[in-house]
């Protein structure tokens, strides 16, 4: 089956957690991940700025493990993620900010892309709220 | 055939940016012909609430996006009537026309759509 991902709560919301344990899963499972959306506060999850305690689980981190050995199609929204402090390079430079902190594997882009993977899948899954 | 989705808003107007990014959803699935619904569902409801004063919490107007609504062809605009009730407003009076949708018939109006996503 083929699985859209749309995710919006935050990175320490147990949501973002069981986003990810369910990509896993789905893979594990032999089902494919056509795009995995980040918007709302989700889009904090692409940061590369956020600093996990050691003993703790570093969701971006393992977000963006994940995204990168899978070779998926991990998309931040753009409108959400400049609101909320997640810029890469170009739009650093831009807006005249002084660091960016979105790199690969993520891809800025527009909510047109959480639509078309909604159509293109089987299954649309999201996961918001707490 | 493209899917029909069914956007359920549940955010109050100016308790962050939530309600606007949910109608940013609607519009670029409009924007892309998709068919889009709208439910205003909990405290979303207060989102069609007429003569508000955003600029008193140094906020734009969602009202203009709202209206915008239609112009993107997302014409299919639902409300919880309990919900519309229980906080004092009234489905006669809303800064859009909404169809009031009674608790026992939410159930159905979700079953009718492909996609749901509550935001």
């Amino acid at each position: 089956m083929k699985f859209a991902l749309a995710l919006f709560a935050p990175p320490h919301a147990p949501s973002s957690r069981r986003a990810l344990r369910f990509a896993e899963a789905a893979l594990a499972g032999g089902h494919e991940i056509v795009r995995v959306f980040f918007y709302q506060d989700s889009v904090q999850l692409a940061s590369s700025l956020t600093v996990s305690a050691q003993d703790e689980l570093d969701l971006p981190a393992a977000w963006r493990t994940f995204v990168q050995e899978h070779r998926l199609d991990g998309v931040v929204c753009i409108a959400a993620a400049l609101r909320r402090g997640v810029l890469n390079g170009e739009e650093a430079q831009r807006y005249g900010r002084a660091g960016h902190n979105l790199d690969a594997p993520w891809e800025l882009s527009g909510l047109g892309q959480l639509h078309e993977a909604a159509q293109e899948a089987d299954r649309l899954i999201c996961f918001g709220g707490d | 055939m493209a899917k029909s989705l069914l956007l359920i808003c549940r955010r109050s107007p100016w308790s962050g940016p939530g309600a606007r990014e949910a109608l940013d959803v609607a519009l670029a699935g409009g924007a892309f012909d998709l068919p889009i619904s709208l439910l205003f569902l909990d405290d979303g409801v207060f989102q069609l609430k007429p003569a508000q004063q955003p600029a008193a919490v140094q906020q734009k107007d969602l009202t203009a996006n709202l209206q915008a609504l239609p112009l993107f062809g997302v014409e299919a605009l639902y409300v919880a009537r309990a919900d519309l009730d229980s906080r004092g407003l009234s489905a006669e009076h809303l800064s859009l026309p909404a169809t009031p949708v009674e608790d026992a018939h939410l159930a159905a109006l979700l079953d009718q759509h492909d996609l749901v996503i509550t935001l």
